[in-house]
């Protein structure tokens, strides 16, 4: 048994990983269950203070997040699904008239100017967290993530992945309009 | 009428396919021969069926017939005839008919050109090759049927993606399926040998072929994509980490280890059930790779449009697939026998290791792709792990394989001699470091670990020359006669030196794009220069282009350096009509050293464009490494060895000076 135990290893880890795949199916069937309570949620914003990537634009600092709803987002130059979620980034920042503020996370400030220059820069303000360490201590899993951070720089909500149309106006929306009042 | 014509094909090829994986199954488990030989004859069958339902669809897009749904959603009457017939794969739909024709297109050639092949083992192939076919027949007619009618019939159709209409990636995913979908064939070969329980030398020589085959194509699939990327994307990177190229990356990464390591259980019997594995994992790769693309699980640019319900079958095909053939190996791989033994340090030691570092390259890769996945399933949403993963797991594999890459073929088979081989390579690493040097004062100050990717560039092709030399007999033979016997060595030996150069160029050419780039962004007006490397770039103004379906703001800009006009370019900003979308074409001119990469952007405020200009050192070593991959595949493939079939060994290699490391590791 033991000389054939090799040999049913690849069976196992197959078995394994289709369960995952069932599950990710259904991940992928469901619709808005894609929102990922934060540890953070109802705390403040971390204290960080990122150097500005743009020179023209200031960092992010978390001091100038107090006085107005903000709209934080961590992006890349090299992340696929960021691309994705940038017109509606720019829609949140340009129709709906957010402070949208960019954590440029692990990237190369010339590569993210590039990208950005191709794409369009939506943000008001963007800081450079080119080690990663601001990523740490929002605890971000992956790029792009969004949070919505209010006047008193609380965060009040997280979301993990590509904004898509449906986040925006369920969720992203309604939650600045309840905020503002 | 053509489409319900195409549509029966599809239906009959199914019925075909069915008998084919059942009756030779038979035949040859049970000694009957009439069974057994049906193999070959359905194969056709099946490839016919599918043949003439693959012309069918191309008809009614190359007639516009609108009133087939596909047509109606992919095509447009005005679009050019390269795109009419690219718009058949460029769709969920029609890219499955492509997958299956090319299934039945390599049944049908293990059929005509495996005449030599042992039957049972050539009857047990095409049975499990048409199980496949079977699995994604049912998928198409039941979840994918590109036939559909629709009603009402529209005037005109929705048009193919602006991005999508250019040359390269017109033939690109044609190149990737002969891919990866030949890796079946290694597949079908491997679970055939698992029910007849039989792993030879005899075997392995017949399976090298088909996976050299496969693997060449994916090289050329691969290489295709990453060139559209680099020319067509506007920032010059030229590999992406998505998962859709990480897709077809992890076969291709599996395939060379199945390469290699075919080459072991050929020359030495050993090494059996590992390399029965590996043909496995390989297919299994491309299967899993077609189910992340086309099920919504991962979230890509390029990715088809997703469909969950489509996911569902694919995984139950997976399931089947690879879960049925890990099965098989977990049941009867114990069995096999291995034949000859050998030390750690020699040429099959550095087979494995070679195996071991692949292998481990493609779990990274694939853990990296399927880590938004779990994540996912644990509760997040998708994400991108994206290059600083890559880049700190991927690369730091990648050295040493490439260091090891230049002794191996050193090693003798059996017992082979560090020592000796490291002193015969004393000038191969003594000029490596000198080269290292000089590359280091030119790169100074740049990035260290471009040195790293240079010196290691520099060791491989050295260390590939150097071995061939003493193949041919230096430095005994002489210059003269080492010339000579140079063109008579086996064409394997050179598809592999090929190869390998190949890599070498390839490890320069990527450490070039990705350490070693100069960038320079302006905001330009009408005669403002621009000054990167050696070159002056003067900005002569714009001028408004006109395009088939969209119009463009094309920039005029000429080139010179040491005062002489040597390119002029023109780069263009693309706004489609029909979209509105807007894509910026670079302009690109490259001498052997080096590319001047240069993309216009803004909208003209003031008469001020901003203009980027690259620098790319290397860059064109790159696509000319993955050609010389390509060439070394197929000179390797015409070698007379695999051409004859199985035959005895072949006579000339025991003629040659140095006995043990000539029989190649090709």
């Amino acid at each position: 048994m033991m000389r054939r135990l090799p040999f049913i290893l690849p069976l196992v880890l197959f078995a394994g990983l289709a369960i995952y795949f069932v599950f990710g199916l259904q991940r992928a069937s469901e619709v808005g269950t894609e929102f990922v309570p934060s540890a953070l949620i109802g705390k403040p914003f971390p204290e960080m203070n990122l150097a500005p990537l743009q020179p023209n634009k200031p960092g992010l600092k978390t001091a100038d997040l107090k006085g107005q709803i903000s709209v934080v987002n961590v992006f890349a130059s090299w992340c696929v699904p960021c691309r994705a979620e940038h017109p509606m980034i720019t829609r949140l920042a340009e129709k709906e008239g957010l402070n949208v503020i960019g954590l440029n996370y692990k990237d190369k400030p010339e590569d993210a100017r590039n990208w950005l220059d191709e794409l369009g820069d939506p943000y008001m303000a963007i800081g450079i967290d080119r080690d990663g360490r601001g990523g740490i201590d929002l605890g971000v899993y992956g790029v792009p993530e969004t949070y919505v951070v209010d006047q008193e720089g609380i965060i009040r909500f997280r979301h993990v992945g590509p904004i898509q149309l449906r986040h925006l106006e369920d969720d992203i929306l309604p939650l600045v309009e309840e905020l503002s009042q | 009428m053509v489409a319900e014509l195409g549509h029966f094909a599809l239906i009959l090829a199914l019925f075909v396919a069915t008998l084919q994986s059942v009756i030779p199954l038979w035949g040859a488990q049970t000694g009957r021969d009439w069974a057994r030989d049906l193999a070959a004859p359905t194969a056709v069958a099946q490839f016919l069926c599918v043949a003439f339902s693959f012309g069918a669809l191309t008809y009614v897009y190359l007639i516009s017939d609108f009133s087939v749904q596909n047509v109606a959603e992919n095509s447009h009457s005005l679009k050019p005839l390269l795109y009419k017939i690219s718009g058949v794969w460029g769709n969920h739909e029609g890219s499955l008919l492509l997958w299956v024709s090319i299934l039945a297109l390599f049944g049908f050639l293990v059929s005509v050109f495996g005449r030599d092949l042992p039957p049972g083992l050539k009857s047990r192939t095409l049975s499990v090759q048409a199980m496949i076919s079977v699995g994604f027949l049912l998928f198409m007619l039941f979840t994918s049927n590109p036939f559909l009618r629709l009603f009402p019939v529209p005037l005109e159709g929705n048009d193919l993606n602006p991005l999508l209409q250019d040359p390269g990636l017109a033939i690109h995913p044609p190149f990737l399926y002969l891919g990866y979908v030949g890796c079946s064939i290694s597949f079908s070969f491997a679970v055939a040998a698992l029910i007849e329980g039989k792993v030879d030398a005899a075997w392995a020589r017949w399976v090298r072929p088909w996976t050299l085959l496969a693997w060449t194509f994916l090289t050329a699939g691969i290489a295709l994509g990453s060139w559209w990327a680099y020319y067509e994307l506007g920032w010059g990177g030229f590999w992406y980490w998505d998962p859709v190229e990480n897709a077809s990356f992890m076969p291709w990464l599996s395939a060379t280890a199945l390469l290699h390591s075919a080459i072991v259980v050929e020359k030495r019997d050993t090494l059996k059930s590992w390399t029965i594995l590996l043909a496995i994992v390989t297919f299994s790769l491309s299967l899993i790779g077609t189910f992340l693309v086309r099920s919504g699980v991962l979230n890509s640019v390029h990715a088809f449009a997703n469909d969950p319900e489509r996911g569902v079958f694919i995984l139950l095909l997976l399931v089947v697939a690879i879960g049925g053939s890990f099965a098989l190996y977990a049941w009867r791989a114990p069995d096999m026998k291995g034949g000859g033994m050998f030390r750690p340090i020699s040429r099959e030691g550095a087979l494995v290791l070679n195996n071991l570092l692949l292998s481990a390259a493609a779990a990274t890769v694939f853990l990296g792709t399927l880590y938004p996945l779990f994540l996912e399933v644990a509760g997040g949403d998708k994400v991108s792990v994206g290059p600083p993963y890559f880049n700190a797991t991927f690369v730091p594999l990648m050295i040493p394989l490439l260091i090891a890459l230049g002794i191996g073929p050193f090693l003798s088979w059996k017992r082979g001699d560090l020592f000796g081989v490291i002193q015969r390579m004393r000038f191969v690493f003594l000029i490596t470091v000198v080269v290292s040097i000089l590359a280091g004062v030119a790169v100074w100050g740049r990035d260290a670990y471009a040195l790293v990717g240079l010196a290691v560039a520099t060791w491989l092709a050295l260390a590939t020359i150097a071995e061939m030399m003493k193949r041919a007999g230096w430095p005994k033979a002489g210059l003269t006669g080492t010339w000579r016997r140079l063109w008579k060595l086996p064409r394997a030996a050179w598809g592999m030196s090929i190869a390998h150069l190949g890599v070498a160029l390839i490890v320069a050419g990527a450490t070039g794009a990705s350490m070693l780039t100069l960038e320079v962004v302006n905001s330009t007006r009408q005669g403002d220069v621009i000054e990167i490397a050696d070159y002056e770039i003067t900005f002569e103004g714009v001028r408004e282009v006109q395009g088939p379906n969209y119009a463009a703001v094309q920039g005029v800009y000429t080139a010179r350096k040491d005062d002489k006009t040597i390119w002029q370019l023109f780069p263009e900003k693309r706004r489609y009509f029909a979209t509105g979308r807007e894509t910026t074409e670079a302009a690109i001119e490259s001498n052997l050293w080096s590319d001047l990469y240069v993309v216009i952007s803004g909208d003209g405020t003031n008469g001020a464009y901003v203009t980027r200009v690259y620098h790319k050192p290397l860059v064109p070593w790159l696509w000319l490494g993955c050609a010389l991959l390509i060439v070394g595949g197929f000179m390797s493939l015409s070698d007379r060895r695999l051409r004859v079939g199985a035959p005895k060994r072949s006579q000339a290699k025991g003629n040659m000076m140095s006995p043990s490391p000539t029989q190649a590791a090709e």
